[in-house]
């Protein structure tokens, strides 16, 4: 049976105070930066020991963070970025807001290995607006770092630079697409730009920029300290690492947990306590609210990585792990889901602007005793219409949810529309 | 579609710009633009809305849009874009607090449905309304990232999560 390990992003939790300079140092905190500073490896060495981490981007894409920062033009003249990606917003995620509570310095130093690798001498952290408490947070880190000499301006008289700044949201989940928050960032709508050019070409004011998860971005420090391998030996190969878990929805004890990627789902659904009120699993979303549902007796022999969640048909994306029990009537699980990407999808996407409204409107009659035979076929049909024909990925994560629903609860939503009402009790 | 990068910059004279809004919300916005490139302040005008948003209780009339517009040497427009995107930004009055229930994915699996219900019969309000004595709007949202303690509600700066109707009645008796 697996424990939480917190040995990585977590490893403060234990502590009082865990998001202060001292518990950290306590620790072993800053003292990856502080040796990077005296000794000035080769940036390519630390990216080598990333790539043999196999580390894999941890805000949903799971895109290997070490071959990420090698596509950085690192030697190019001019101004380059690293940004942080904090604005958490995917249903059912909330990993990166404890990170910024208890451990904002880990994020700290991350970022500033990060600026040194790709040779960014500032960063930007992009938090949610509403995160008011982790905002405060992670600045009181920032500005404690400043004051402990750790960033800035010729740190410590090594000619290395590092600044570092918060930017705050104000509300927009298309934010979290990489280029959107750049977008945001220059004071714009958050609508995505095209790819490519690739940010780390053209990126934030249109220098070469390198945006990461927080999470993934925390990590870094913890996968120097004690290797690549010793990281990826925590997981497995192709899925390196411990990974934080959000495990909401219907359990006894939602938390978030940081496991090796590669546990059983079962093991992870007994840390949090198993189905709330005793009851039978029905059905897991694994990965963040955009992720096809996956059936509970499937997901009983699933374990959680990269690999093993894609098999059964679905991703792990953020390690959003949403828990639906026996009883949860999956036409309302889907309307929910529906009426948020309608309402978060930004408007520059024709096929999203309008499919997304479409979908949630459709659900809604459906859900209301209002479904008109022929809805299914028109629900499949505006999800495949979506699905790969927008800038970025909004409109998938829009459509796969409806898609997979129907695929495997479609009864459920035929018996809406020929008795106008559920065919489970309420849960 | 090409890619631009280039800020939209409409100089306006400095004499102007002293006598917009007040001399602390210009040194807030001030210390908001140091954080961005000399040519780059419109990276400033996310920061700069929420304040004068705080500073004017709650929300962002036409007239404060453009003295940030002009403070920041922006469009009007670009600045309405800005202001009518994000959702945290009210463009009509409300109370001071504001009552934000999350109704997303895993708040709906934990009772935000009651929560909301709640508010509209007790209070006689719609998303988007405020309470008849003034003191609160209520507002639903999207994901508010604190999944693990659904349902979760953001009041003023702060969040409350596991609420059940009564703690949320007792939070709302609570407000000034």
């Amino acid at each position: 049976m697996v424990d939480r390990q917190n040995t990585v992003c977590f490893r403060t939790l234990h502590l009082d105070q865990p998001w202060t300079l001292a518990a950290y140092r306590s620790v072993g905190g800053y003292a990856q930066w502080e040796k990077i500073l005296r000794e000035r490896p080769d940036p390519n060495d630390i990216i080598n020991e990333l790539k043999l981490s196999n580390l894999r981007g941890r805000g949903g894409a799971g895109f290997p963070t070490g071959l990420k920062w090698s596509f950085m033009p690192r030697s190019a003249p001019g101004q380059k970025y690293i940004v942080c990606n904090s604005d958490e917003g995917e249903p059912g995620t909330c990993k990166d807001r404890d990170i910024l509570r208890y451990n904002p310095h880990q994020l700290v130093e991350g970022m500033a290995i990060a600026g040194y690798c790709i040779g960014a001498t500032v960063g930007y952290n992009y938090i949610r607006g509403e995160f008011y408490e982790p905002m405060a947070r992670f600045e009181t880190a920032v500005r404690e770092a400043y004051e402990a000499g750790l960033i800035g301006r010729d740190i410590a008289g090594t000619g290395i630079d590092f600044d570092l700044y918060v930017h705050a949201g104000a509300g927009a989940y298309i934010c979290g697409e990489e280029t959107a928050l750049l977008e945001s960032i220059e004071g714009k709508k958050g609508q995505p730009r095209y790819k490519p050019p690739f940010p780390a070409q053209v990126g934030l004011y249109g220098r070469p920029t390198t945006i990461n998860n927080t999470e993934s971005l925390a990590s870094v420090p913890v996968i120097l300290e004690k290797g690549g391998q010793w990281f990826l030996e925590q997981g497995l190969p192709n899925n390196g690492g411990p990974k934080l878990f959000s495990v909401t929805g219907h359990v006894e004890k939602p938390d978030n947990f940081e496991i090796p990627l590669g546990t059983p789902f079962k093991d992870l659904l007994a840390l949090a306590g198993g189905v709330k009120g005793g009851r039978v699993l029905k059905a897991v979303i694994p990965g963040g609210s955009s992720t096809p549902v996956v059936p509970g007796e499937v997901m009983m022999g699933v374990t959680m990585d990269y690999d093993a969640i894609a098999k059964a048909g679905s991703m792990l994306g953020s390690g959003a792990v949403i828990v639906l029990a026996e009883g949860t009537d999956m036409v309302k699980v889907l309307a929910n889901l529906a009426h948020f990407y309608a309402a978060e999808s930004c408007g520059q996407c024709t096929p999203c602007r309008e499919g997304t409204g479409w979908l949630s409107r459709v659900l809604h009659r459906l859900l209301h005793g209002q479904g008109r035979t022929e809805d299914l076929e028109l629900l499949d049909s505006v999800a495949g219409h979506i699905g790969g024909r927008t800038i970025c990925a909004l409109g998938d994560a829009a459509a796969m949810p409806v898609q997979s629903f129907l695929k495997h609860y479609r009864h459920e939503f035929q018996h809406y529309i020929e008795h106008g009402r559920s065919l489970v009790e309420a849960a | 579609m090409s890619f631009r990068s280039a800020p939209l910059t409409v100089p306006a004279p400095a004499e102007v710009k002293e006598s917009l809004l007040d001399a602390e919300i210009r040194a807030a916005i001030d210390s908001q633009v140091a954080k961005y490139p000399a040519e780059w302040k419109q990276s400033a005008v996310m920061a700069a809305l929420t304040l004068v948003q705080d500073w004017n209780g709650g929300w962002l009339s036409p007239d404060l849009m453009d003295a940030v517009a002009t403070y920041l040497d922006m469009p009007p427009v670009a600045v309405y874009e800005v202001a009518t995107f994000y959702n945290m930004y009210d463009l009509e009055p409300t109370a001071k607090h504001k009552v934000c229930v999350c109704n997303s994915i895993s708040c709906l699996l934990n009772g935000s449905e009651e929560l909301i219900a709640h508010v509209e019969k007790k209070y006689g309000l719609k998303p988007g309304q405020t309470s008849a004595d003034g003191r609160f709007t209520f507002k639903e949202v999207e994901c508010l990232g604190a999944c693990r303690h659904a349902p979760a509600v953001l009041l003023g700066q702060t969040y409350h999560e596991g609420l059940t109707p009564e703690a949320l009645d007792k939070l709302i008796e609570g407000l000034g």
